[in-house]
């Protein structure tokens, strides 16, 4: 706890941020996002903008996952749902790319919701399962229905133009993404601060006691599937409009697992820790390319092992930070701030 | 009618296939409460195993066979001790996520060994063609519908009698009465997590005979959980005749549908069956209402 600290408003007590050092903190990342990619090059903003993006689904996910405490194993199938609208909606009926960043959300949120209703008899383990199956059968269906999705040939969407200027270069679509970034963080960070978010927390500490206390659990077990797989839609719609192409290989259990690996690394129930889970795992496998890269003319044998060793680490890292840090890089990062709180007096 | 007995064994062989990989999750589960979502490369290592034994190193492949099984008995207690004993009474998620880290690690150190090219594999099991009536089916298929039935009594009967099947039921139902009869819960951890290996193994060395050997064999833990849901998670005969029905119904559906619907039509049972009865053909039900 701190000390120290009076708040005369109950508009400072409310406030987001309420103490200078997290403002400053705050700012200082704003600052970092504004200015990166004028400083950096192309292969930076670009996965600095794959960072954008995991962020956007890791914050719909944990909303589901570690706040409703609802286990989802179909976020690539919701991911997919996104994308393919949104491209859809582009490439054959020309609807303009904008106004598919709020309609491919809200349908994901529909079918997210649909695939919800299974949530209301079943729990932990069965719930995971039913997703696994959800995501199965999606994925099947758009690899399935040729004539809409284009089955398993890529989707092509045109690129996004804004006032005449084609924003498919990395540079240009930073701002949207980082714009999207933004928006949801601050819309999730004050609706987990509403009576819904509370509810779901309810939820997730203990489903029967929260029904106790009045929280209709249909009602707000389908809200959470709904909003959590609202958010993955934008993630899913930015997606095919930055990479101007859509493929099921995107949305495999594969992308499921990563982003459970995202918000479980980063922390569970964490807007931050999501950021900090969707930057590691986005980086990881881009820092262990580059390094083998760097070493395949010592080590001939890596540049053919690189696949493997970020499949390795990547099975790894997840077993030795739920073995280690089951709170993720959030707790850790909490940790150090204590730790220089009283520093050098602490006790 | 020639058909419907090709597709019937097809099912079948796959079925069992699918069974013995579903009993070791089925195990798994009963005695520690993890799901396994790492069964499918515990198959997948046990073929390639078995296919480093009988074609790296040239040895007779009963010996293949019994040095498989302890090495798979190895991995177990290994991924017991050192992955998911830490994890004890942990929430379900991270159970879940340990499990899936575990199998990519296979996956990974499998790739890294052998590659990820599918290996032929030399058929270790007589495979000549049997007449079945007006059809004609190979004898490693029979085989493999054989040796399947063959564990799954035996595991029945291990059960049913063997001092360790019982501790092992002991401790499924109830951990701390079982500890306080002086069972050691720890060692039916181990024992759970090794036997389930073992099966594994003898499934993996099953399809391989059959296909080959390749990275595409982990895809068995997935398929698995239509099994297990059908026949209810803690269920050994549930675990059989779960993988009987999904063998049979894809089997069918692939050959009499087609579309590539086999591949999706135990994932839509497994919804329907969650939706119906949650706990299976023969799962424990633990009254719960949300």
């Amino acid at each position: 706890m701190d000390s120290g600290v009076f708040f005369t408003t109950y508009e400072a007590d409310m406030a987001l941020r309420r103490k200078p050092l997290e403002k400053l903190r705050l700012g200082l990342f704003i600052a970092f996002v504004l200015v990166f990619p004028f400083v950096a090059g192309t292969y930076p903003t670009f996965l600095m903008n794959q960072i954008g993006i995991a962020t956007i689904g890791a914050l719909g996910l944990n909303l589901l996952v570690g706040y409703t405490g609802q286990i989802s194993l179909g976020q690539g199938a919701f991911l997919a749902v996104g994308a393919y609208t949104a491209g859809i909606l582009t490439a054959k009926l020309g609807v303009p790319w904008y106004l598919t960043l709020v309609i491919a959300p809200l349908f994901t949120a529909l079918v997210g919701a649909v695939f919800g209703i299974p949530s209301l008899r079943l729990k932990g383990l069965y719930l995971a399962i039913a997703t696994l199956a959800a995501q199965e059968i999606i994925i099947w269906v758009v690899t399935h229905w040729d004539s809409v999705t284009g089955g398993v040939h890529a989707l092509v969407v045109p690129p996004p133009t804004l006032f005449g200027m084609p924003l498919n270069r990395d540079f240009r679509f930073y701002w949207i993404i980082w714009a999207c970034v933004g928006f949801t963080a601050l819309t999730m960070a004050n609706l987990l601060r509403t009576h819904y978010g509370r509810a779901f927390v309810a939820i997730r500490d203990h489903d029967i006691a929260a029904e106790i206390m009045g929280i209709d659990l249909f009602k707000y077990k389908l809200l959470a599937f709904g909003l959590s797989s609202f958010y993955v839609g934008l993630a899913g719609a930015l997606l095919a409009h930055w990479r101007s192409i859509v493929t099921w290989e995107r949305f495999t259990i594969e992308v499921s697992v990563l982003y459970l690996a995202m918000i479980i690394i980063g922390g569970l129930g964490s807007i931050a820790g999501s950021l900090y889970g969707a930057a590691f795992m986005t980086l990881l496998p881009a820092v262990l390319n580059n390094l083998g890269m760097a070493f395949k003319d010592t080590l001939p044998w890596l540049e053919e092992a690189i696949p493997y060793i970020q499949q390795a680490s990547f099975g790894l890292i997840i077993i030795l930070f739920l073995i280690l840090e089951p709170r993720g890089l959030n707790k850790l990062w909490q940790d150090i701030k204590n730790y220089f709180k009283l520093w050098p007096f602490s006790y | 009618m020639e058909t419907f007995i090709h597709l019937t064994v097809a099912g079948l062989t796959n079925g069992m296939i699918l069974a013995l990989a579903a009993l070791g999750f089925v195990l798994i589960y009963k005695a520690t409460d993890v799901i396994n979502f790492a069964q499918g490369e515990f198959l997948m290592v046990g073929a390639y195993l078995i296919y480093a034994f009988i074609v790296q190193f040239g040895m007779p492949w009963t010996v293949s066979v019994v040095l498989t099984l302890a090495l798979a008995v190895v991995i177990g207690v290994v991924v017991e001790r050192f992955v998911l004993r830490p994890l004890i009474g942990e929430p379900i998620i991270s159970i879940i996520m340990v499990t899936i880290g575990l199998s990519s690690l296979m996956r990974a150190i499998v790739s890294m060994i052998w590659g990820n090219q599918p290996k032929a594999m030399p058929p270790f099991i007589p495979s000549q063609p049997v007449r079945l009536g007006p059809a004609v089916v190979t004898a490693d298929r029979l085989w493999a519908i054989a040796v399947a039935v063959l564990m799954l009594v035996l595991f029945a009967l291990f059960f049913r009698y063997y001092k360790e099947g019982i501790a092992m039921r002991a401790v499924a139902d109830d951990q701390q009465a079982a500890m306080s009869m002086g069972i050691s819960v720890r060692r039916i951890f181990a024992w759970a997590w090794s036997i389930s290996a073992m099966v594994a193994a003898v499934a993996g060395a099953l399809v391989a005979n059959i296909v080959g050997v390749g990275p595409e064999l982990a895809g068995f833990g997935l398929r698995v959980f239509p099994v297990v849901i059908l026949g209810g998670l803690d269920s050994i005969p549930g675990a059989l005749l779960g993988g009987i029905i999904i063998g049979l119904i894809e089997s069918y559906v692939g050959g009499y549908v087609g579309h590539g619907l086999h591949q999706v039509i135990a994932f839509v049972v497994l919804v329907l069956i969650l939706m119906v009865k949650p706990y299976g053909l023969f799962g424990q039900e633990r009254i719960e209402r949300v």
